[in-house]
């Protein structure tokens, strides 16, 4: 046997980077926290902005209320940013930060702050997500129409090749198009078809360059985009995913951008697991759920993830905190250092298995490709994408409905004991302090009054300038820079580009979900429907809400489809609704119930304030609400006149129909605005599992 | 328990703005009791009541999906609440399926402020009737008529749906794209009735959205229909050919025969609703279509549709 070569390999290989994603209340706060994560073996950082900062508002905005400091931390000025920075050597660190719509804007601030600690532009690493399309796909952090958001990521890709070199400017992203319902087909070629629009978009930028080195730029911008995955816990099939997704990505550098240097072929990826898949019926066994997960994205040494980070057992109870967290990352550090997992080559080659599920994923995924491209490519493309998602998901949750598909501990053993995991008095959750609202209101105010104001107004003029320019030549990276470092915040920034460039809504992708086919039981909540339609005189109308900044629309898109195939009217208007669009939508569409889906966290504010926006309205329509809502904040949802309350473990959604057909008909007999007595007992989908998650 | 009819009506009529939605709800309601009080709301807003006709601006707004309709409707929402002037939209959603069961989207895509409460969108789905207005579009028009300055009904497609629109509208308005050379071959074809104006959005595309705006112009003149406005328009920041449109909408307001528009209108309405409700069979019953319409001819002017309907319905059961 002395002869054969070893199967191992001469070296163990080093583990990928180990992230958490973190970021909560207050800078300083979450500072604390990134230096304790450090401590305990984490290799980079993860910034999780909260909502206010991911769509551009500073905490005092109209529409930042209830949301500051909950599902990430708010950044709004160059302060902020050295506050959350202080004492970890940027020169060396390798930062992840989850930011799209105000990507330039954050980088900008990295950057000034690097200046502040003596660390140059050139030395700096990591990765701004600035994926915009899945925005207007699944994530709903947009701030401006397609074409200038766009133009934005052209700038800071053009920008950061020459001035940032090692960092990463975009991180395509599939994986929100997963969390949206995406099968492994739909998510390979959406995102490659992303990847395409994007480096379209920055190839004419660069080439547009007079100095006569476009092409060999072309080849750096191609080495320099990474993807973002995710991965499911059919983790064999999300295997062979990623190795399609390698294929496909050296073949597109290859032959439509004619790159030849391998090093800049390579396909590049961090991920963060499954956040979809986990259930807040025995959360324990979500533990189990991102260990597979993780094996997905590990197993194979030719299709392995540069950095990973993995979700925390209850992100569907609520938000993490840094003992979940910490949990998480110690899963990493098991498969990393305790395993054998890192001695060997790539151990599927050869596979016939492997090979053919590869095979399978391409032919699939080129077809669905070309689809896409027919339609103008990913930008042209967005409602039919929208759709396909809306479509997947829906065909999801009725496979988990009916049975065929097995969801353990929530449609299948679902008798359980109780779990001391969630007994103490916040359900094992991070509550945040609602005051911290307050005072970052107080404090982004007292940062505008003591800052150099004919600086700041000086910088955002020549932004908006940048920005009108009809030949759109300038480059928006260099104001942006100037003007945080001026003390510009992040909702002035966001408002100058606004003004200039407009704002916009996305397709909701739930007018062009096909109509379903019915079942048993859906043709029998159709007759219940109609015999209601007699009784009211009116097909029942329910107006579908998503209040706030929270982009996960996913459970309101369900519900809205649902709605729809019940026989019911349906309004929905899509993201970002303050409560007096709500109430208004309610009161002019005359509808009989309004269903409210939250999943940031901030309900406990925004939907006591929609309901008194209803009252002032004089609309005594019942509002049920979905989303993720912990056990604990119920009564007071309940107190403030909410109907029935559902969350990720009732997921049966022909369930929640039949709920709400029989609370109007209730409501109609003559029982008005006063709750109706009922155990919750159906709910928004488990889609709802993602509040949490990048 | 239904709502009170007559007094909906007569704060209607007094141009109480918040009527409006519980208005909406009665009209559109089947039950015999809600169709009783809304036969009384229409009479307390018919000419009869109101002394002459509603005085609102009636504007039908159609057009192929991807037009720019509602980005239009933005603009001239905000140029007309500038002017001061009341605005309902009604916004027709063409969908109609197995389930019955429609998703209304249209309200998401005009922008306004919904503190104000100078506007009111309604979206309906146009139910059962193919291609069509819902049943109590024409009466929810008519009745809003008497309370907003303007009342815009809004319909997706090209051919039926701007037929329909042209019966109860003073003013008919189709919305093209530039490139959007089907509205041509069905002017040609006599599938369309004329517009009394032609938009063509999205002007800021520069030479395309001319050459349709003169493809249009070119092909109105050789059908010998050069009384239809040809208009470009931009509705997105900077906007242009916004108040070029209100004045070709006011323009055409005055040079019709508001009394006679409107009048026929209701006549083709209550033929519509009745033709819907008792189909073939009760158009027989009155001795064919063309005795039906002689019998609403033979009817004094001023009386609201509900009360031409039952007009017909006492003439089939006799």
């Amino acid at each position: 046997m002395s002869g054969d070569p070893s199967p191992r390999l001469p070296e163990r290989d080093r583990p990928w980077m180990m992230r958490t994603y973190a970021g909560h209340s207050t800078a300083k706060a979450s500072n604390e926290l990134y230096r304790r994560n450090l401590q305990k073996g984490q290799t980079g950082l993860s910034v999780a902005f909260d909502l206010p900062t991911q769509t551009g508002y500073d905490p005092d905005d109209e529409l930042a209320r209830g949301e500051v400091g909950k599902v990430g931390v708010p950044i709004s000025h160059r302060g902020d940013m050295a506050a959350l920075m202080e004492g970890i050597p940027l020169g060396e660190m390798n930062t992840s930060m989850t930011i799209n719509a105000t990507a330039a804007w954050l980088l900008a601030l990295y950057i000034v702050a690097a200046e502040d600690q003596g660390v140059a532009a050139h030395e700096l690493q990591g990765t701004t997500q600035n994926d915009i399309i899945k925005e207007f796909l699944a994530r709903g952090t947009y701030a401006f129409p397609p074409a200038p958001s766009m133009r934005l990521i052209a700038d800071m890709i053009a920008y950061t090749v020459e001035h940032v070199p090692k960092w990463n400017p975009i991180n395509i992203c599939s994986y929100h198009l997963q969390e949206a319902g995406a099968t492994p087909v739909q998510e390979i070629a959406y995102a490659m078809s992303n990847a395409i629009a994007v480096l379209d978009a920055t190839r004419e930028r660069v080439l547009a360059a007079a100095d006569g080195r476009g092409e060999e730029r072309i080849e750096q911008v191609f080495g320099r985009i990474s993807f973002f995955v995710n991965a499911g816990v059919r983790f064999v099939e999300e295997h062979a995913k990623l190795r399609a997704m390698s294929i496909l990505w050296e073949e597109l550098g290859r032959e439509r951008y004619g790159v030849q240097d391998p090093r800049h072929l390579r396909f590049r990826y961090g991920v963060q697991v499954n956040s979809l898949g986990l259930t807040e019926a025995q959360p324990e066994n979500n533990v189990q759920r991102i260990v597979l997960e993780a094996l997905a994205v590990t197993l194979g040494r030719d299709a392995r993830a540069r950095a990973i980070q993995l979700p925390a057992w209850n992100e569907a109870l609520g938000l993490p905190r840094p003992w979940d967290q910490q949990w998480s990352l110690r899963i990493q550090q098991v498969l990393a250092y305790e395993t054998d997992l890192l001695e060997y080559p790539d151990i599927f080659a050869g596979s016939k298995v492997m090979d053919g599920l590869v095979e399978e994923l391409l032919g699939g995924a080129r077809a669905e490709m070309a689809v896409v491209a027919e339609h103008g490519g990913a930008v042209q493309a967005v409602p039919y994408m929208k759709g396909a998602l809306v479509d997947s998901h829906r065909e999801r949750l009725r496979r988990i409905e009916s049975g065929a598909q097995v969801v353990v501990g929530q449609n299948r053993f679902s008798e359980t004991e109780d779990s001391p995991l969630t007994a103490d008095a916040q359900g094992g959750i991070l509550v945040v302090d609602p005051a911290l609202e307050a005072e970052q209101i107080e404090e982004v105010r007292r940062w505008r009054s003591q800052r150099d104001q004919a600086a700041v107004d000086a910088a955002l003029e020549s932004l908006a300038e940048v920005a009108r320019a009809p030949d759109g030549q300038e480059n928006l990276m260099i104001p942006t820079i100037a003007a945080a470092r001026a003390g510009a915040t992040t909702g002035e920034w966001a408002r100058a580009l606004r003004e200039v460039f407009g704002s916009y809504r996305a397709p909701t992708g739930v007018g062009e979900a096909a109509a379903a086919s019915p079942d048993a039981e859906l043709g029998e909540l159709r007759e219940e429907v109609s015999r209601l339609q007699e009784k009211l005189g009116r097909r029942p109308k329910i107006l579908v809400g998503k209040p706030g900044l929270d982009g996960h629309s996913n459970g309101a898109e369900q519900i809205a489809v649902r709605a729809r195939d019940s026989g019911m009217d349906v309004v929905y208007e899509g993201i970002r609704m303050t409560p007096a669009q709500i109430a208004a939508s309610a009161l002019q569409e005359g509808v009989h119930v309004i269903g409210l889906s939250i999943l940031s966290g901030s309900h406990r504010e925004l939907i006591p304030a929609v309901i008194d926006a209803l009252h002032e309205a004089g609309v005594t329509a019942p509002v049920v609400v979905g989303g993720i809502i912990p056990e604990q904040d119920v009564p007071l949802l309940r107190s403030a006149g909410v109907a029935a309350v559902y969350t990720p473990k009732d997921f049966d959604i022909t369930h929640i129909m039949r709920d709400i057909v029989e609370l109007v008909s209730t409501t109609e007999n003559g029982s008005g605005t006063k709750p109706v007595e009922r155990t919750p007992a159906a709910a928004l989908p488990p889609a709802a599992g993602n509040g949490a998650s990048a | 328990m239904s709502a009170d009819g007559a007094a909906l009506g007569a704060r209607l009529r007094e141009r109480d703005l918040r009527a409006a939605p519980a208005a909406l709800n009665l009209l559109e309601s089947t039950t015999p009791a809600d169709r009783e009080q809304a036969a009384a709301l229409l009479r307390e807003v018919s000419p009869a009541a109101l002394g002459g006709e509603a005085a609102g601006h009636l504007i039908g707004v159609t057009g192929p999906p991807g037009a720019g309709k509602s980005t239009l409707l933005s603009a001239l929402l905000g140029a007309w609440r500038g002017e001061g002037r009341t605005v309902a939209v009604l916004a027709v959603d063409p969908s109609s399926r197995r389930s019955g069961g429609s998703l209304l989207g249209d309200r998401a895509r005009i922008e306004f402020d919904p503190a104000d409460r100078g506007v009111l969108i309604r979206s309906t789905a146009a139910g059962e009737r193919l291609g069509g207005l819902a049943r109590a579009t024409g009466a929810a028009a008519h009745a809003l008529a008497a309370t907003f300055d303007v009342v815009v009904i809004e319909t997706v497609g090209v051919g039926q749906a701007e037929t329909e629109v042209a019966d109860v509208a003073d003013t008919v308005v189709v919305v093209v794209q530039p490139g959007g050379g089907d509205v041509l071959q069905f002017l040609k074809a006599g599938i369309m009735e004329t517009p009394d104006v032609l938009v063509v959005t999205k002007a800021d595309l520069g030479q395309i959205a001319t050459r349709t705006a003169q493809e249009l112009g070119a092909a109105l003149r050789s059908l010998g229909m050069s009384e239809t406005r040809v208009l470009t328009v931009s509705s997105l920041p900077p906007a242009s050919g916004i108040e070029e449109l209100l004045g070709a909408l006011s323009e055409q307001r005055r040079a019709i025969d508001l009394g006679e528009r409107r009048l026929s209108a209701r006549r083709a309405s209550a033929l519509a609703d009745f033709t819907h409700e008792h189909g073939e069979r009760g158009l027989r019953a009155l001795g064919g279509r063309r005795a039906a319409e002689r019998l609403l001819a033979e009817q004094p002017p001023a009386l609201d549709t509900a009360t031409l309907v039952a007009v017909l319905e006492r003439g089939s059961d006799g």
